[in-house]
């Protein structure tokens, strides 16, 4: 009972990432993050992620408020705030969320406000939505873990 | 695992480098430092880090740094990666620096930080798959 209990999370779990990669949300350079999980790091993948999501939600909020401001002109600012979303993206492979901030970067670079605008809205909806997804990962996986009997602090 | 003359251990693993590296990386992301820390961990080496270029200029001021491995990101703030790998070869440092770019560089930012005193330039993200070969082909030159 317990065994099948595992086979089933862990199904779910793989069907989870099959139609994440599937949808292009995420890409190899995730694979090579799982990759770096071991027994000597056994919570590498959600420390790193959960590092991303401080840190990207950071950004968005500074974003968000540079744009909502009437007198804003820094567009410097939004390219680099951007950069590294764009970096940070790459390096967890997240691959929707790094394209979309590509797209709002070539907006900035046109001093487009509006395109901006529409860009933060895209960019901000395809990490929620990766975030969401990477919870129900790791809520999956929590229960894997405890249903094989395996204790990690999450 | 075999220990050689020098007491360096060699794996024999593929997915390793040939000799345990001390690498020192430097770069302002939590993130990037906390995974290129575990990628020279999954390669068999050991890892410093520096939050900037300044960071990594003065762990070597002292003359006692010695580390076979600089991966070195470009953008920092402080003093940023063209700079400090600059700043290092006058010191005559002799370590191996990789400069680490993003894909938001062009052709004649790299070349620019190539010309500072790096031995190669990998563009972000890095990874194992990227990085052995290149550790080892460097090692071998």
């Amino acid at each position: 009972m317990l065994g099948l209990g595992v086979d089933r999370l862990q199904a779910d779990i793989n069907r989870l990432l099959t139609s994440l990669f599937h949808q292009g949300v995420l890409d190899e350079q995730f694979l090579q993050l799982q990759q770096l999980q071991d027994d000597t790091s056994p919570t590498f993948v959600y420390d790193v992620i959960n590092i991303y999501f401080d840190e990207s939600e950071k950004l968005l909020r500074s974003l968000r408020l540079l744009l909502m401001d009437r007198e804003f002109s820094d567009y410097k600012k939004i390219g680099l705030h951007l950069n590294q979303l764009v970096g940070s993206s790459s390096s967890i492979g997240a691959r929707r969320v790094r394209n979309v901030c590509v797209a709002f970067r070539s907006a900035s670079e046109l001093n487009n406000r509006p395109g901006c605008l529409r860009g933060l809205e895209v960019v901000e909806h395809e990490y929620h939505y990766l975030k969401n997804m990477m919870h129900e990962l790791f809520q999956l996986e929590q229960q894997r873990l405890l249903a094989a009997g395996v204790r990690y602090p999450m | 695992m075999a220990t050689t003359s020098t007491g360096a251990i060699e794996k024999t693993k593929s997915v390793e480098v040939k000799k345990k590296l001390n690498v020192l990386i430097v770069d302002d992301d939590t993130l990037t430092r906390k995974l290129h820390e575990s990628i020279i961990k999954a390669i068999g080496g050991i890892s410093q880090t520096a939050k900037n270029g300044e960071e990594a200029v003065n762990i070597h001021q002292n003359g006692n740094a010695s580390f076979d491995l600089i991966l070195m990101d470009k953008e920092m703030p402080e003093m940023d990666g063209l700079s400090a790998t600059k700043k290092l070869r006058e010191m005559k440092v002799t370590s191996m620096i990789i400069g680490v770019t993003s894909l938001a560089d062009n052709e004649v930012e790299r070349k620019a930080f190539m010309e500072a005193g790096l031995n190669h330039c990998l563009a972000k993200p890095l990874n194992k798959d990227k990085i052995l070969p290149l550790i080892n082909s460097l090692m071998d030159a």
